[in-house]
């Protein structure tokens, strides 16, 4: 039997099933090295004058971060599904959405191609079905 | 002695607690599952425990990629609620069992799970909605609470089996006190959901109901579910169960359920609720 956790590398098979899970960004090694400064900016919004001064000059606040340009220019323009592919966490983006007064609901639209009012009725009819989304191949 | 007399496993969606911050639970998409909680608020009441363990995730609120505990505890006599970003929940400031949750601490570490002890934290919505779900809007929590924090953020949190053993040292741990103490252990999070991703959205009613019955029918399967089953079936966030494993682990082999409460959705998340007690 396979161990519950087997370690992760570029040569280990349990990758593949990952990378078989469709719209699924797992918050592994790789991206925490990759997103730690986006994360942290993330992180630094939980303090008020923090907040101030990211939204007096985003583009300046950000300065503060060692980001890569890609990652500063998906937090100026939103991008909330390309932050997470350039390894931001969703419990770090969510506060850059409270910041701008977005909801978990409005994020989980906006990655998933919904507005908030589709995404919401889609959760209350039952959520998205497990049905379909278990694995790219299923997809196809 | 102090004993555990009973476990309660609970999701901890932040939008539940705005709920009843906001004075919404009587409004038509959260009465269903306001409703639902009213027997457990009964139940706590009856059970009248002296000491909640609460097990729970932090949300990148006392901890950051800054420091990743995989199992941090909470020595300190008070928690207080967290800004998350939009000032702090206005609830009680939560008191700890200093005493008991130094004593867990030191017997945990020395039958080999190597705790973080932590005395300065603020405690967000994991911790603090499920004692709104379970006590209401009270001016003081009805009793002590030492909170478990588990990374369940950072790939690769602890094995499911990991944390069901981690239960039972914690049973011994409580067992091995000499105060007079009633204790329940609460596991919160999941159940199905996931926040991120095209996938966003995801909720898995039928693993979710298979997941509550064999938390006494089937514990042991529950303890060899990987990682990447909890990923593809319940969402990336769905992993947050394998503190529900906690809190069973916390009861003898034989517990039984005395009450459950399922509901589509809460927000992004399919919500559930189970008491267990141990069989007499």
């Amino acid at each position: 039997m396979r161990p519950l956790h087997e370690p992760m590398s570029a040569a280990n098979p349990m990758d593949d099933e990952f990378e078989d899970i469709p719209g699924t960004y797992l918050f592994d090694k790789d991206r925490s090295r990759q997103g730690y400064h986006v994360n942290m900016f993330c992180m630094s919004l939980m303090k008020k004058e923090n907040r101030d001064a990211f939204r007096a000059d985003e583009s300046a606040y950000l300065d503060r971060f060692p980001m890569t340009p890609e990652q500063k220019q998906a937090v100026l323009d939103r991008d909330w599904l390309e932050m997470i592919k350039l390894g931001a966490n969703i419990y770090y983006t969510s506060k850059l959405g409270a910041t701008d007064g977005k909801s978990f609901q409005y994020l989980a639209g906006a990655m998933s191609g919904l507005t908030q009012d589709e995404y919401r009725d889609m959760m209350i009819a039952g959520g998205r079905p497990i049905e379909g989304n278990r694995s790219k191949s299923e997809q196809k | 002695m102090a004993r555990i007399v009973g476990g309660l496993a609970t999701s901890h969606v932040p939008a539940i607690g705005v709920a009843v911050d906001q004075g919404l639970t009587q409004e038509p998409y959260w009465k269903p599952l306001f409703d639902g909680y009213v027997p457990a608020q009964q139940w706590l009441k009856e059970t009248d425990p002296d000491v909640i363990i609460l097990v729970y995730n932090d949300h990148a609120t006392a901890f950051s990629l800054e420091l990743i505990p995989t199992f941090a505890i909470g020595v300190a006599d008070e928690f207080p609620p967290a800004d998350e970003g939009w000032g702090p929940r206005q609830v009680p400031v939560v008191k700890g069992h200093s005493e008991l949750a130094w004593h867990l601490s030191e017997y945990l570490i020395l039958h080999e799970f190597d705790m973080t002890m932590v005395n300065k934290m603020y405690v967000d919505h994991g911790l603090t909605v499920p004692l709104s779900i379970t006590c209401g809007t009270p001016d003081e929590w009805p009793c002590q609470v030492i909170p478990i924090a588990v990374n369940v953020v950072q790939y690769p949190p602890p094995t499911g089996k990991r944390c069901f053993d981690l239960g039972r040292s914690i049973r011994d741990a409580v067992e091995s006190f000499e105060e007079d103490l009633k204790v329940v252990v609460y596991g919160t999070g999941g159940m199905s959901h996931q926040l991120h991703g095209e996938r966003a959205g995801l909720l898995n009613p039928e693993w979710d109901k298979r997941f509550l019955d064999d938390l006494t029918a089937d514990p042991d399967r529950l303890t060899r579910i990987p990682f990447l089953e909890y990923v593809r079936e319940t969402g990336a966030e769905g992993i947050e169960m394998v503190m529900w494993l906690i809190m069973r682990g916390a009861l003898p082999e034989h517990a039984k359920e005395v009450y459950r409460h399922y509901h589509i959705p809460a927000s992004n998340t399919a919500a559930g609720l189970i008491i267990l007690e141990p069989e007499s």
